[in-house]
């Protein structure tokens, strides 16, 4: 993998640091008139997503991560792992529990998912901003009751838990900001 | 992309401030001089990267050799207003191309220049509406009273090890770096942040920082370079010496910067002959200082950074 040196640090950069993968996201050069001059770097750890800062020597050289982001189709779990698969070449990848994280309440199968992929395995997965799922629990559905703004739990197919307006019943599908939780529309 | 990134205002700001500049000095009897930014030579400063060109010529960092040969010759108090230039500094404060004015008074001591220093900004703050600079606005601390109120330390006479040590609890580096350099760690992410608004001048640094500046002991009797360099709001604008006029000194403290360049692994430089031969001449005792013009303006007009005052920066020039 290639090595870069300060000079070539901008934000979205994937580096390696203390054994992990990480992203700049901020590169600040500090240079006394005269002195020897640092960069103060801010990198998102990829696999943990929790952000460090570091202070490099300007010119100093670190590791480059072997990371990038692919659009993948999520087939199936097994229980232990999640597995996707690339539409054109048909290459499966399978990500554990840690790499899909969060996005484990919006995983429809064929959905396409955004992976990162770190030396080739899932580092972090993705879904979209916006996901279409089906109720399969949620108290009757009061017919007419379509102004007044109440809400009542509703499950949905991936067993996640949304509020949704009173007048959607079981096998309805709605349409989900992932990025937020909350319900949006009927699909 | 083609657009300038400094509005009308700052561009005009900039034209007013350089015509007051002028005044000033034409007031003071300071005349105004021009010196190639093309030179033989250039810094040795082991931490300045010059540009060089193919024909063995570099674009100078600053104007102070040439400068200093006009004074050996008996120029008397000149300044210039110019472009200087610096490679791999590109930040929010720092631009590759940049402009200095660069003044020196023969006979005057460093806290003489440093009060024409002050008058000058106190002239420039009062055209402007963001700033309101006058005497109690200004803080004047020594390096080591500024470094040991706030690292715990006297910069002068702790070990390494100590300074190694608070290094790494208060920023996490950890690397090979000189003595000089784990100060300027110090300095730039632990005091800097913390110095008081408005106008900090800061006197007596370190010896391994004398650069271009006499050495003399301070009132403790400690060695100490003749240097100050002035902050506004924790940003460095200005650096002044008394300035070293030993040409023999100035030629071993060139050599010693070429040896810290060979350890650094950076281009050994050709010594500025010229400067040390007319040093050697005979320079009267003087005082000199350069001040960032970028960064006075930003700082005139209440803006954070350097574009909004340079009209063609860096990454559109």
């Amino acid at each position: 993998m290639a090595k870069y040196s300060t000079n070539d640090f901008r934000s979205g950069l994937k580096v390696m640091l203390e054994g992990e993968p990480c992203a700049i996201t901020e590169n600040e050069l500090v240079k006394p008139g005269k002195g020897q001059a640092f960069n103060r770097v801010k990198l998102r750890n990829l696999r943990t997503g929790r952000t460090w800062e570091r202070t490099f020597k300007s010119g100093e050289s670190i590791e480059g991560a072997d990371v990038m982001e692919v659009d993948l189709q999520y087939l199936y779990t097994d229980g232990e792992f999640w597995h996707f698969m690339d539409p054109h070449t048909f290459d499966q990848k399978e990500a554990d529990e840690a790499a899909v994280g969060e996005s484990i309440k919006w995983l429809k199968e064929e959905d396409i998912c955004t992976v990162t992929l770190w030396n080739d395995s899932p580092l972090a997965v993705a879904v979209a901003n916006f996901v279409t799922l089906e109720i399969t629990e949620t108290d009757p559905g009061l017919k007419g009751d379509t102004a007044n703004g109440g809400s009542k739990p509703a499950i949905l197919s991936t067993g996640a838990m949304v509020r949704v307006p009173l007048f959607l019943s079981i096998g309805e599908v709605i349409k989900i900001d992932t990025r937020t939780g909350e319900y949006v529309s009927r699909a | 992309m083609w657009q300038p990134t400094a509005s009308i205002d700052a561009i005009r700001a900039r034209a007013d401030m350089y015509a007051q500049i002028r005044t000033f000095f034409s007031h003071a009897k300071v005349l105004e001089v021009e010196t190639p930014l093309l030179c033989s030579t250039t810094a040795m400063d082991p931490y300045l990267d010059s540009f060089s060109l193919s024909c063995g010529h570099f674009l100078q960092t600053s104007p102070e050799f040439p400068m200093k040969r006009l004074l050996a010759s008996g120029s008397g108090p000149i300044y210039q207003i110019s472009k200087a230039f610096r490679q791999d500094e590109e930040s929010s404060r720092h631009n590759p191309e940049f402009t200095l004015l660069e003044w020196y008074q023969p006979g005057y001591s460093l806290l003489q220049l440093q009060e024409e220093l002050l008058a000058l900004l106190f002239l420039l703050a009062k055209g402007a509406t963001a700033v309101s600079w006058g005497r109690d606005s200004v803080t004047c601390r020594t390096y080591a009273d500024l470094f040991e109120s706030s690292i715990g330390l006297c910069p002068h006479t702790c070990t390494v090890e100590a300074l190694v040590e608070v290094a790494k609890q208060e920023t996490g580096f950890e690397g090979e770096l000189t003595r000089d350099s784990w100060l300027d760690l110090l300095m730039s992410h632990v005091v800097e942040p913390k110095m008081p608004p408005g106008l900090l001048v800061l006197t007596d640094f370190p010896v391994g920082q004398a650069a271009l500046a006499e050495i003399a002991a301070d009132e403790h009797g400690c060695d100490v370079a003749k240097r100050l360099e002035l902050y506004i709001d924790g940003v460095e604008v200005a650096n002044g010496y008394q300035e070293l006029t030993d040409g023999a000194e100035q030629k071993r403290r060139f050599e010693a910067d070429n040896e810290q360049r060979l350890v650094n692994g950076v281009t050994q430089l050709p010594i500025p002959a010229h400067l040390v031969s007319a040093l050697c001449a005979g320079m009267p005792a003087t005082s000199g200082i350069a001040v960032g013009l970028d960064r006075l303006l930003m700082k005139l007009m209440g803006k954070q950074q350097l574009s909004d005052v340079i009209c063609f920066p860096w990454g559109r020039a």
